[in-house]
């Protein structure tokens, strides 16, 4: 679809204005309006978007990424916004050099819903959220290790043969996968053995996969 | 089992220790009928089959007309295991630990396409058939099979449960998970997730 | 984390100076009880197998007593990897898969999906297609309903009104039979149309169901809404404000019984629906009350708009359903069996299916759980480069840990009833 202005949102205009070069590219497709931000500012326009009074996108309707189909393209973490009085919608992207570690600042002290969008967001991509309360897997086990299944280079079939996958299921314990913040209200942390606890450590804030 | 190809069997093989007689078939007779009759379902519904075995379960197609109303969510207390619905990976441990704290005598009913064998999804996370992981006695077909389907599945439990005879020393046998961790060996595993029709060509991204 | 263990001293704690038992009141915080009675905290899993959770889901209750101190929701259990299956479909054979994520209301998911793809390649279906599409979203809004309220019925105790909502629904699943010959797994939709257009008779059917439907309501209405039991176990509890679940993206009736009037519907209209005469409920309080009138009153909404609906095709009796772009939809039968350009178009329909220009989109519909969205992004192929699902009921099950905030363990069950997942779309 052509980019015309009347589908261009006006909050283009207002951020290039108020964080400049810090706004790489902006398009429009099928009348949405997508606005490119880079990675150091983006915790600091996504706060600016919600709080100014002209903006007030206070409601983040969803928060994933996107890997395109050519190696050579950035993974990009996409917010799609929306302004409950203004009614109106706004897309933000940030776009990741996959070279690099895939880190962004975690909005969760923004939008409460953004808490589980990012855990899943980590668990499908390998994107690591600074600031995120609980940065764990939310859709695979904790101790997951085949890797971020929504990636180009992860087989439809996960990497590991069935027999395999079917062994490393059924020897994992469920009663395990209690976090570190579950058992530790329980007592039950100090009477763990010593390599569940590692476990334990590992499957949450270390790298796993 | 010690049977030869040919079906004969060879000298001095002890094949039941009980001889079955007039006093067995009777026996079985009336334990069979019981338990045919009164199969609690411990329901292990997880998707779209869950809502189908719920309608099966209600007033137009009556779940109770089998004995079958009283729903056992306490795996001690039931005696079918009715898997309704995709099993993922992460999932496979509880389905295990529910089948083995279920008592015997306990059967197992394998409901829908994703049960039975992965159904449409050939992915990562989903278990390409529960009998992977546990044993299954009835496989009902269908994405999400009718309730007409999952009572013929019923029936067909029940003849099979009226076939059984305490004659059969193999009867009653746990499967635990071997020391492997699995509960099939792996390459009868990786053989019966093999894709095979058109799957094994559903995996080109453009 | 603090932990606590405190010794229980047998002589005392539970009684006063005289020896008499001290009264602990419902509803005492944490820190109260622990100078007057002390004990550690329990942490009590339920699931992922039970039957009260709606699903595979599997809850970590803190627990002080019978007060609930916190709740974590564990989920994943019916991850099926949907998202990574669509990137290696074409988009009508995306339509299957939609059935089988929100499984209570699949033919509202049909509908959300062809209209992203349309939106993405920038086709007008045409009239007859939309108020058939209407009609299937309310049909959907009402059985998925029916789903909730039945089984919130018996997480509180009545189990008779499951029996009710369960029949009411196979007369809607035989009107869905009749139309696609499914009764769960519709696949009703095509990018650019629908699989079949209602056969002869069908809206005598939807019309009757119309009229004798707000019988069962009336008396679910009667059963419910002035009960001195239910409304002690659902007024005041699981309260959500409107700051908050905007700030938690809720969305549907979670939303609305939250005071937040935003309705996909009304505010971002598709499907025509601006031009038809219903209204959203909108609630007061944000507990499970009040979702349960929101909802209540939905399904009469939705009987309003399909009567509407089917004085409209009435109207439209003969006109397409299908664009007649024989590159994006398959051309009649007949026509694909006799003529040879058909043939052709259909073979590369079926063989290579239909490229989408280079761009992204994402459409928000009015699901009977919240806002559906879907969000497609292509690079020219016939296949999505990426297929995301944002799951209402995902977003609304977040916000559970803030809705448990001190309630007793029985009233964890009422909240989740109350949100209405489905275990399918949250895990995808």
């Amino acid at each position: 679809m052509t980019a015309s202005t009347a589908s261009l949102s006006p909050s283009v205009a207002a951020l290039r204005e108020k964080f400049g070069a810090a706004i790489t590219r902006h398009a429009v497709s099928c009348g949405d309006t997508i606005v490119h931000v880079s990675n150091e500012r983006a915790h600091e326009a996504l706060a600016w978007l919600r709080d100014e009074p002209t903006q007030r996108f206070d409601y983040l309707t969803d928060l994933t990424a996107v890997e395109y189909r050519d190696v050579e393209r950035a993974l990009e973490v996409v917010y799609q916004l929306r302004s409950i009085e203004r009614k109106a919608d706004l897309r933000v992207k940030i776009e990741l050099d996959k070279t690099a570690p895939l880190v962004v600042d975690s909005v969760v002290d923004l939008w409460k819903g953004a808490d589980w969008l990012e855990r899943e967001v980590y668990d499908m991509f390998g994107v690591r959220f600074r600031g995120h309360p609980d940065l764990r897997r939310i859709l695979m086990w904790d101790t997951y290790a085949e890797g971020h299944p929504l990636r180009k280079d992860f087989p439809l079939r996960g990497h590991f043969s069935r027999a395999e996958q079917t062994r490393q299921a059924l020897s994992a314990n469920p009663e395990a996968q209690y976090s570190l913040e579950e058992l530790s209200i329980a007592e039950a942390y100090e009477e763990l053995p010593a390599d569940m606890r590692e476990r334990l450590r590992r499957g949450e804030r270390g790298d796993v996969g | 089992m010690g049977l030869t190809v040919s079906g004969a069997v060879p000298e001095g093989t002890e094949v039941s220790s009980i001889s079955p007689n007039w006093v067995t078939t009777k026996l079985d007779f009336l334990t069979n009928w019981a338990r045919k009759n009164s199969l609690w379902p411990m329901p292990f519904g997880t998707a779209c089959c869950a809502i189908e075995f719920m309608a099966s379960a209600a007033s137009r197609f009556d779940l109770s007309r089998f004995g079958m109303e009283r729903m056992s969510f306490s795996p001690r207390q039931a005696d079918v295991l009715i898997c309704a619905g995709r099993l993922p990976f992460k999932l496979a441990p509880v389905i295990r630990r529910i089948w083995d704290q279920m008592p015997q005598p306990k059967w197992a009913i394998s409901m829908g396409a994703c049960a039975s064998s992965g159904g449409i999804f050939d992915t990562y996370t989903m278990v390409q058939g529960i009998d992977t992981i546990i044993p299954v006695d009835v496989y009902v077909p269908g994405c999400p099979p009718r309730p007409e389907g999952l009572m013929y599945g019923i029936t067909l439990l029940q003849k099979k449960i009226e076939g059984e005879t305490i004659a059969d020393p193999d009867l009653r046998q746990e499967h635990l998970v071997g020391e492997h961790g699995l509960f099939l060996p792996a390459n009868r595993i990786d053989e019966i997730s093999e894709p095979f029709g058109n799957s094994v060509h559903q995996t080109r991204s453009a | 984390m603090s932990t606590r263990t405190l010794e229980l001293d047998l002589s005392t704690p539970g009684v006063d100076s005289e020896g008499r038992p001290i009264r602990v009141p419902l509803g005492v915080r944490a820190g109260a009880s622990e100078d007057e009675l002390g004990g550690e905290h329990m942490l009590v899993n339920i699931g992922p197998q039970h039957p009260a959770t709606h699903g595979v889901l599997r809850l970590v209750v803190e627990l002080d007593g019978e007060v609930v101190l916190r709740v974590i929701p564990h989920i994943g259990y019916l991850h099926s990897g949907f998202e990574k299956l669509g990137e290696y479909r074409h988009y009508n054979q995306i339509v299957p898969l939609t059935d089988r994520t929100d499984y209570l209301s699949p033919m509202a998911n049909n509908v959300c999906l062809a209209l992203a793809v349309e939106k993405l390649m920038g086709l007008e279906i045409t009239e007859r297609c939309q108020v058939l599409r209407v009609i299937a979203c309310e049909m959907s809004r009402v059985i998925s309903h029916l789903v909730w309220l039945g089984t919130t019925g018996i997480d509180l105790g009545a189990f008779t009104p499951f029996l009710w909502s369960f029949q009411e629904r196979e007369r809607i699943y035989d009107l869905q039979e009749a139309w696609t010959g499914a009764r769960l797994t519709t696949s009703l939709t095509r990018v650019g149309g629908m699989m079949a257009d209602v056969p002869e008779g069908w809206t005598d059917g939807l019309r009757d169901y119309c009229r004798t439907f707000p019988k069962t309501l009336t008396e679910v209405d009667t059963m419910f809404t002035r009960n001195a039991i239910w409304i002690g176990r659902t007024q005041g509890v699981g309260v959500m404000s409107a700051e908050d679940a905007i700030n938690y993206s809720l969305s549907g009736p979670m939303l609305r019984a939250s005071g937040v009037a935003y309705d996909v519907r009304k505010d971002c209209p598709y499907l025509g629906y601006e031009t038809y005469d219903f209204d959203v409920p909108v609630g007061e309080h944000g507990d499970i009350y009040d979702r349960y009138r929101v909802r209540l009153e939905e399904m009469w909404q939705s009987v309003r708009i399909l009567e509407q609906a089917l004085d409209r095709l009435e109207k439209l009796k003969g006109a397409p359903v299908n664009v007649s772009d024989p590159r994006v939809i398959l051309p009649p039968k007949h026509r694909a069996m006799s003529d040879m350009e058909a043939m052709i178009y259909h073979f590369k329909q079926v063989m290579e299916g239909v490229s989408t220009p280079v761009g992204e989109a994402y459409l928000g519909v009015e699901n009977p759980k919240g806002e559906l969205g879907y969000y497609f992004v292509s690079d020219g192929t016939a296949k999505p480069v990426r297929w995301r699902i944002r799951p209402p009921s995902f977003l609304n099950l977040a916000a559970l840990p803030k809705l448990c905030e001190g309630v007793l363990l029985s009233d964890v069950i009422a909240i989740n009833a109350s949100i209405d997942i489905v275990m399918g779309e949250i895990d995808r």
